[in-house]
C-alpha cells in the first residue's frame, strides 16, 4: 500500500478512484502519566508520555485508515491528512483520511 | 440522608444516560445507515482537483456542520478509562456520529445541486461549547457534475 501526502503518485498513474477512506482513534492517558506530565510543566520539556500517546494514536488512525483502503480493493491513498480534536479534556481524537485510488 | 439522595441523582442520571441515550445513539446510528445508502453514488474524494479525464461542470461549495453532545453515562465511561488510559470507545461513537453526519448534509446540499462529484473534503472541528463532552464537525468541500459513467477514471 503506497500512502502519500501529495495529490499524486511520483512515476505512477491514478486508473481509478475508490472515494475517502478514513480512520480514527480516540485515547486517553492513564492517570499516573497524567500526574506526571502535570509536574513536567512545572519545569518545562517534553511530555514524554503524552509524545507516545500521540504516536501510538497516529500508527493506530493509520493502520484502519489503510484497513479501509484494502477493503475497497485500492493500493494506494493520496492526499491523506491527519487532524486532531478534543470532546472532552483528557480524551484527545486522532483522525486521518485521504483518497482511496488505484494506481498503475 | 444527604449523601443518600446525591447518590440517587447520579444514579437517576446514569440510568437516564444508558436508556434515553443509548436509545438516541441507535436511531442516529440506523438513520445515518438509511441516508448513506441514499447518496452512496455521490463520489468523495480529498483531492484538490479534478481529475484530468473527468469533464466536470464549475463548482459550487458545500458545507454541512453539526454539534451532537454525549450523554451522562458515556461520560462517565469516559472518566473510569482516563483512569487507566487507553482508546475511549464511547467517546469514538459520538465522534463518528458527528462527522458522518456532517458528511450527510455536505452530501445532501451536494445533491440539491444534482452533482454526483465531491473534491476537496476537509473536516474542521471546533469547540463552541467548552465545558460540555460534544463533538462539533464542520465539513466542507467542492461539489461538482460529471458524466455518470466516468467516475472510474480510466478503464
Amino acid at each position: 500500500m503506497i500512502i502519500v501526502t501529495t495529490e499524486s503518485v511520483p512515476g505512477r498513474d491514478i486508473v481509478g478512484l475508490k472515494g475517502l477512506v478514513q480512520g480514527n482513534t480516540i485515547r486517553a492517558k492513564h492517570i499516573g502519566r497524567d500526574i506526571g506530565a502535570g509536574l513536567k510543566n512545572l519545569v518545562g520539556g517534553e511530555l514524554t508520555g503524552y509524545t507516545e500517546l500521540l504516536t501510538e494514536a497516529r500508527h493506530e488512525a493509520m493502520g484502519r485508515m489503510q484497513a479501509e483502503a484494502e477493503a475497497l480493493g485500492a493500493n494506494a491513498i493520496v492526499n491523506v491528512r491527519f487532524t486532531t480534536s478534543s470532546v472532552a479534556g483528557g480524551a484527545a481524537e486522532l483522525y486521518a483520511y485521504g483518497t482511496a485510488v488505484v494506481v498503475q | 440522608m444527604v449523601a443518600f439522595i446525591n447518590l440517587g441523582i447520579v444514579v437517576g442520571l446514569l440510568v437516564l444516560g444508558f436508556v434515553v441515550g443509548g436509545y438516541r445513539e441507535r436511531s442516529h446510528l440506523a438513520s445515518l445507515d438509511r441516508r448513506e445508502a441514499e447518496m452512496a453514488d455521490i463520489m468523495v474524494v480529498n483531492l484538490a482537483r479534478v481529475p484530468p479525464d473527468l469533464h466536470a461542470t464549475a463548482g459550487t461549495m458545500v458545507a454541512g456542520t453539526v454539534v451532537v453532545g454525549s450523554d451522562y453515562f458515556k461520560g462517565f465511561l469516559a472518566k473510569i478509562r482516563a483512569l487507566f488510559g487507553g482508546e475511549v470507545q464511547s467517546y469514538a461513537i459520538l465522534v463518528e456520529r458527528a462527522r458522518r453526519e456532517a458528511r450527510l448534509r455536505m452530501l445532501s446540499e451536494a445533491r440539491g445541486h444534482g452533482h454526483n462529484l465531491v473534491i476537496n473534503v476537509r473536516f474542521e472541528w471546533s469547540d463552541v461549547t467548552p465545558g460540555f463532552a460534544s463533538a462539533e464537525v464542520l465539513c466542507l468541500a467542492t461539489s461538482l457534475q460529471v458524466q455518470p459513467n466516468d467516475t472510474i477514471v480510466r478503464p
